[in-house]
């Protein structure tokens, strides 16, 4: 029998979900990157968040309020017993960043649908452009758990003192420097380059073909090749938090390494600093630095 | 609720502008529709629906192709 993921519970297959589109217990929410991909259809049933507006503090640089969060609860129908269903196009990458900050103010049950829109729509299954209606809801989100959450000065620690792993998970080459953002997109910081001591395990590792999470062997196999194991806090980035929000989720809940925060400021805030320290070049085998 | 099925999925991967792109094709309802993503991160950089898959990737492509055109590469001492 296959090893079980730590927390199996946070997973929902397409199979299961197709049968529970009418259970009004249930509410089904599309996040993507391409924020107007819902409009070409969606799950029967599922509204839609848009991450740039929606999942973020649109003055600042912050995650989502909690007032606004609450809003967004609200309008959506969902109330704390609600079992949210996240999925959303690039492997669930925004719907996973939903998930972060849905568990940041303590929303009980959210789960991520395995493989995503991708694997809905490559099995065929049923789309529509009809956008639903829920009746609002008067949500009231708890205090924002920041455990989750590393921010400049635990990095720092982590630089400093070796307070904790630190995961990169962004491409190699943005990794090495020798590209600011990813390709096609715009360049947002002044430095090329990681954190020093980092790791680089992009994102993408995770997940299979067909966008589904590889199974717990597979994971325990790709970072502990990089010395990830759990025995040390791990702290994940990426350029503005969201790919290593999805890192988190597979190292908290797929591995169980509890002791895992994403640094949402990421290489943004880090590459924007002055002074911090840089290191550049392709990533070193582990255990060679 | 009115609801439609995809059809044809399909991916496959192709170079612009020397970076790798997949192209992601589906048909629904009477459109196909194509998205181009830059593979890592796998961020859409295009997407397109038309008549035909040959019009909705065209497009996408000549889009993904100027996004891509633009990514300047540092050099790493």
């Amino acid at each position: 029998m296959a090893a079980q993921y730590a927390h199996p519970e946070v997973l929902v297959e397409t199979d299961w979900l197709a049968g529970k589109l009418s259970d009004p217990s249930l509410r089904i929410v599309e996040v993507d990157v391409d924020t107007a991909a819902y409009n070409l259809g969606h799950i029967p049933g599922a509204v839609t968040w848009n991450w740039t507006t929606q999942l973020a503090d649109t003055v600042r640089r912050d995650i989502l309020p909690r007032e606004q969060l609450e809003s967004l609860l609200s309008q959506s129908g969902v109330k704390p017993e609600t079992t949210i269903i996240l999925y959303g196009d690039s492997n669930n990458w925004f719907a996973a960043w939903a998930f972060w900050q849905l568990k940041i103010y303590g929303h009980k049950d959210v789960r991520l649908l395995n493989g995503g829109r991708k694997k809905w729509i490559a099995e065929g299954r049923d789309l529509t452009q009809e956008v639903p209606s829920y009746p609002a809801t008067q949500y009231k989100a708890k205090e924002p758990d920041l455990s989750l959450r590393a921010f400049l000065p635990h990095v720092q620690d982590a630089v400093g003192k070796g307070a904790a792993q630190l995961v990169d998970v962004r491409s190699p080459q943005e990794f090495s420097g020798e590209i600011l953002a990813p390709p096609g997109l715009p360049e947002t910081c002044q430095r090329g380059g990681h954190i020093p001591g980092a790791r680089n395990i992009p994102w993408g590792k995770v997940c299979n073909e067909d966008g589904t999470f590889k199974s717990i062997d597979d994971l325990k196999a790709l970072y502990g090749a990089e010395g990830i194991n759990g025995s040390k806090p791990v702290i994940a980035y990426c350029r503005i938090g969201e790919r290593s929000s999805h890192t988190w989720f597979a190292l908290k809940y797929l591995l169980g390494f509890d002791n895992t925060v994403n640094y949402d400021g990421s290489w943004t805030e880090w590459g924007n600093l002055v002074g911090a320290p840089v290191e550049r070049g392709a990533a070193k085998a582990a255990g060679a630095r | 609720m009115e609801t439609v099925k995809t059809e044809q999925f399909q991916e496959r991967q192709i170079e612009l502008a020397g970076w790798p792109v997949r192209l992601t094709s589906y048909r629904v309802g009477n459109q196909y529709v194509v998205q181009a993503d830059n593979v890592s991160p796998g961020a859409c950089l295009a997407r397109f629906s038309a008549p035909t898959l040959e019009e909705a990737e065209s497009q996408a492509i000549s889009k993904a192709r100027h996004l891509l055109g633009k990514t300047q590469r540092h050099a790493v001492a």
